[in-house]
């Protein structure tokens, strides 16, 4: 964590031919370099093998939204942030202990964020006049003093892995391209990890060019045996397995959690699952991922549009399917009016929105959390609908399986909030037993005798799913106003008041089956932490680190962001104060001071990164002070 | 087991008063389909009758089958998806020229480039009905109306032209008030394995009347329309003394009789040709040079996409087996913590 688990140099003072292994708790690493190194891959090699050896970890990719921007420049810099350790821990870090930087530009971005003494490993080969212009640096930082401070490792990884491959018929581009593999081999050395599962996947993934395999597993190879003989680094590093709950586990991210979310939903339901979507940054992987899932009946429909993709759910939804549609903000913007009919014509139906930096296009590839008030509110007319949110990537699952619930339970749509970092970012999840999965089933109505399409279940005030070929079921829905009970057009004054009361409290009374919130630390007293959807790995950790400097402070999340939990309001009053860190202005809070007159503190982020623990921290530190 | 008798026309009407204008095309055309639904020997449970805003858009309202009055435009998408997962229910989808030209228009051309099995009848009478009357899509240029007052500025979209573009596998016109001709036309997009569109002349007798009277007036009748008639030659006029020709690239009107063509030089229809080229021709003979087509211009037969959606399913099943969520989840590289 803080001071105590940054990288001391043990070695400092002592023969550097020892390299004695220290023993890390907790480390952050960060490759950085050009959208065109391979960044994104490197890390993810480095966290699996992390995964596979035990550690637990969180990660945070931050890739640029062009796909290749002009090579070298600031704009075009791919980072990936992995935090490992030997405990439970829920944020990928606020900074890093280890930085590598591919080229000038990398280290321009991200030198930075960089820990005082921390680690920086840099290619020096890149480091050319043209280079540095790109970077706009008017002085090479490695010759003007700009990194003392920093424990810098200067090495020539294009060249060293130029000559490492000279022997493969391969030309030098293809040659350079290898250069990340010879980074993380370094790593690899540095933090005492095997190699063999990066082999694995190099030959499975180059299978079919056996020569790329070959010279990336000699790049790794050269890397690892580099650090070996030449003694380069002072020490390697030792992170022990985390003690994690005994259990299975794998490493995933947000968007692949939600996706099987939606499969065991599916199976859990017994009902066909059919996914509308359009291609939107960044949620497109969550299509790609189900378009996969073919042999569990999944039918995935990449429409025209966003309108088209919900509407195609919606359709499917009527048909007894479980309809379901992915996106993003600009998406969810789009997809609002087919929300409403889904709102009018009671059907269930699943709305993921991965939620990206906005207004308009904003920020396509970074996070952010400012869709809340479009999802709860972004529609005409008075348009309650469930709206859950997912709090880390493994959470990402059990929301997906949540909203699902709700949408088939209550006959409603349901806005599932995920976001880029959830999306993009992974942690080991403890894979759940099918049997401990809940039991979704739901019966299609099927009995003629009394039927009619808005007769309500009297307990949760859904309507029946009354699907087409059922005999003796026959009847209409649509946007116009239902009369009660018959669901025929209507445009009677009281018939109006009455159904938008009785939508309103279909959805009010899906918090009567919610389990109580759990407050983490004391129940009451002078602040509570309140949190919503992927603040909660920062939240927690800044929470952990006050209540280790003697502060009292509570914690609480909420999942359910409409209707709120019955209990919410009391637990807020047994507080003084009340913070409520947002990647927006303050969304939530808006809501919870209009709803119940409480004053919640706003602590307000919106640069496209989530929290850091420390800038929690400080919060909290200030108001206990105050 | 008794089988259940036929179903008749009053078996499909619902209990809901109509509320079309007095007079409207509309009336025509749900009678037309009420008549064609019960020779298919389709059960009413399947029949989904699917509509977007709009005037044409309240139909399923007045049909005793499923029914979904959906939103602006988008029919279209929603029946795509109720057929690619419920292949076995008949899906009709009811539009007009505001809701499937404007504001639907890029739903109605990709559901016909992707062959869905939906069939598409686009009510066209060229105006705005529901909204009281502002030009369309289909307004003749120049057409004054509420929006336009000095006379609309923008060409007007040719429907069936649009769908032969689009790729639509079956392409077919027809006139609310020739029932006969509505109920046959209908009767042959029922039989269509892959999309149909059908555009239907509707009078709007309050907003645009008599926007097809030109070729509806009984002495036009002959005159301004000809009737496609599969292995028959384009002849039409009120002596049948006049016929369509292939000239070069082009269509061409003829004299037939003394002096003139016979009918051995008139184009034989055939609306199952792969090619779209000769339909292509006929969408684009328009008055006053030529006689207004009526009947299919084209229906030829390839795979609908809710067949290659099942068939893909059933082959992924067959190579991996059905989906074990067990083996799903535990999938990837994992690791065990004791
Ligand atoms: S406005 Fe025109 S189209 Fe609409 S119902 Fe009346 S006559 Fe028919």
């Amino acid at each position: 964590m803080s001071t105590d688990t940054s990288i001391k140099d043990p070695a400092a003072g002592t023969e550097r031919a020892e390299r004695p292994q220290a023993r890390l708790s907790d480390v952050v690493i960060r490759f950085a370099g050009d959208s065109g190194d391979g960044m994104q891959l490197t890390g993810t090699q480095f966290t699996n093998t992390s995964a596979l050896v035990g550690n637990d970890l969180s990660t945070l990719p931050d890739f640029p939204a062009e796909i290749r921007a002009p090579a070298g420049t600031l704009p075009g810099v791919s980072a990936f942030q992995v935090r490992i350790a030997d405990y439970d821990i829920h944020t990928p870090g606020d900074a890093p202990d280890v930085l590598v930087a591919m080229n000038p530009a990398a280290l321009k971005t991200n030198i930075g964020d960089l820990k005082r003494d921390g680690i920086l490993i840099v290619n020096t080969n890149e480091f050319s006049k043209r280079n540095l212009v790109k970077a706009k640096y008017e002085h090479n930082p490695l010759e003007d003093g700009s990194l003392d401070g920093y424990r810098v490792y200067p090495v020539e990884l294009t060249r060293l892995t130029r000559e490492a491959l000279a022997d493969l018929e391969l030309d030098n581009r293809s040659r350079d391209r290898c250069k990340n593999f010879f980074a993380l081999g370094m790593c690899y050395w540095m933090f005492s990890r095997p190699l063999d599962n990066t082999i694995a996947w190099l030959e499975k993934k180059f299978a079919a060019k056996p020569i790329l395999a070959e010279a990336n597993v000699k790049a790794l190879k050269a890397g690892y045996n580099y650090c070996d003989i030449t003694g380069v680094f002072q020490n390697r590093y030792e992170v022990e397995p985390a003690r994690l709950a005994p259990g299975l586990y794998r490493n995933i991210n947000g968007n692949s959690a939600l996706s099987l979310g939606l499969v065991a939903a599916s199976r859990r339901s017994g009902l066909p699952l059919f996914l509308g979507s359009y291609p939107i940054t960044p949620a497109s992987t969550i299509l790609h991922e189900m378009a996969r899932y073919k042999n569990f009946g999944v039918t995935t429909f990449q429409a025209e549009d966003e309108i088209a993709a919900v509407c195609a759910a919606i359709g499917a939804a009527f048909g007894g399917s479980l309809g379901v549609t992915t996106t993003s903000g600009p998406g969810l913007a789009l997809k609002s009016e087919a929300i409403n009919l889904a709102v009018m014509t009671e059907l269930p139906l699943v709305v993921c929105n991965i939620q990206r930096g906005g207004p308009s296009t904003g920020l396509p590839t970074k996070t952010e959390q400012a869709d809340l008030l479009q999802a709860l509110f972004g529609r005409n007319g008075e348009s309650p609908l469930a709206v859950v949110a997912a709090a880390s990537p493994s959470d990402c699952f059990d929301a997906a399986i949540e909203a699902c619930r709700i949408a088939l339970t209550h006959m409603v749509p349901v806005v599932l909030l995920s976001d880029g970092y959830l999306a993009n970012g992974s942690e080991p999840w403890r894979v759940p037993a099918v049997e401990d999965l809940p039991d979704l089933r739901v019966e299609h109505a099927s009995n003629p005798e009394g039927f009619a399409p808005y007769r309500r279940d009297p307990k949760t005030l859904a309507r029946p799913w009354a699907i087409p070929g059922t005999p003796g079921l026959e009847h209409r829905i649509g946007g116009l106003e239902k009369e009660d009970v018959t669901g025929n057009v209507s445009y009677d004054p009281d018939n109006h008041q009455r159904m938008v009361e009785l939508r309103a409290a279909k959805v009010a009374r899906i918090a009567d089956e919610l389990p109580p919130l759990e407050v983490d630390g004391e129940p009451g007293g002078r602040l509570l932490v309140l949190g919503w959807g992927s603040t909660l790995g920062a939240i927690t950790g800044a929470v952990n680190l006050a209540r280790e400097r003697g502060l009292q402070v509570s914690r609480l999340h909420l999942r359910h962001l409409n209707p709120l939990p019955n209990d919410l309001e009391e637990i807020l009053g047994r507080f003084d104060r009340v913070l409520l860190p947002e990647m927006n202005t303050g969304q939530l809070a808006l809501v919870l001071r209009g709803r119940y007159l409480v004053d919640v503190k706003t602590l307000s982020k919106v640069q496209g990164r989530p929290f850091t623990r420390g800038e929690i921290l400080a919060e909290i530190e200030s108001m206990l002070e105050a | 087991m008794a089988t259940a008798p036929p179903l008749t026309r009053k078996d499909f009407q619902s209990d809901q008063e109509i509320r079309w204008c007095p007079g409207c095309g509309d009336y025509a055309i749900l009678k037309g389909l009420q008549t064609v639904l019960p020779e298919l020997g389709i059960p009413r449970e399947k029949i989904v009758v699917i509509s977007g805003i709009g005037c044409s858009s309240r139909l399923p309202y007045y049909m005793e089958t499923f029914g979904f009055h959906s939103i602006h435009g988008r029919a279209p998408a929603v029946a795509t998806g109720l057929k690619l997962t419920r292949p076995d229910l008949d899906v009709w989808v009811i539009t007009g020229d505001g809701d499937a030209l404007s504001i639907g228009g890029n739903h109605l051309i990709h559901a016909l480039r992707r062959n869905v099995g939906i069939k598409i009848l686009l009510f066209n009478n060229r105006i705005y009905g529901l909204t009281k009357g502002q030009y369309s899509p289909t307004s003749e240029l120049g057409k004054k109306t509420g929006s336009t007052p000095f006379g609309s500025l923008d060409a007007p979209f040719n429907p069936l032209a649009l769908a032969l573009g689009a790729g639509a596998t079956f392409v077919a016109r027809t006139v609310d008030i020739y029932q006969k001709h509505l109920v046959e036309v209908l009767r042959q997009a029922a039989a269509h394995q892959g999309s149909a569109f059908v555009e239907i002349y509707q009078n709007c007798n309050i907003f645009n009347d008599r926007a097809f009277a030109y070729m509806t007036d009984k002495d036009n009748r002959d005159e301004q329309a000809v009737y496609l008639e599969h292995g028959k030659p384009l002849i039409f006029g009120n002596e049948r003394d006049k016929g369509l020709r292939l000239a070069g690239t082009e269509l061409e009107v003829v004299e037939l009789g003394t002096g003139g063509a016979s009918e051995a030089d008139c184009l034989v229809w055939d609306a199952h040709r792969s090619s779209p080229n000769l339909a292509w021709l006929l969408a684009q003979a328009l008055p006053p040079r030529f006689p207004t087509p009526l009947g299919v211009l084209r229906s030829v037969e390839t795979e609908p996409l809710e067949q290659a959606v099942i068939e893909q399913i059933e082959r992924a099943i067959d190579r991996q087996g059905n989906g074990s969520l067990e083996t799903l989840l535990h999938a990837g590289d994992t690791w065990t913590v004791s």
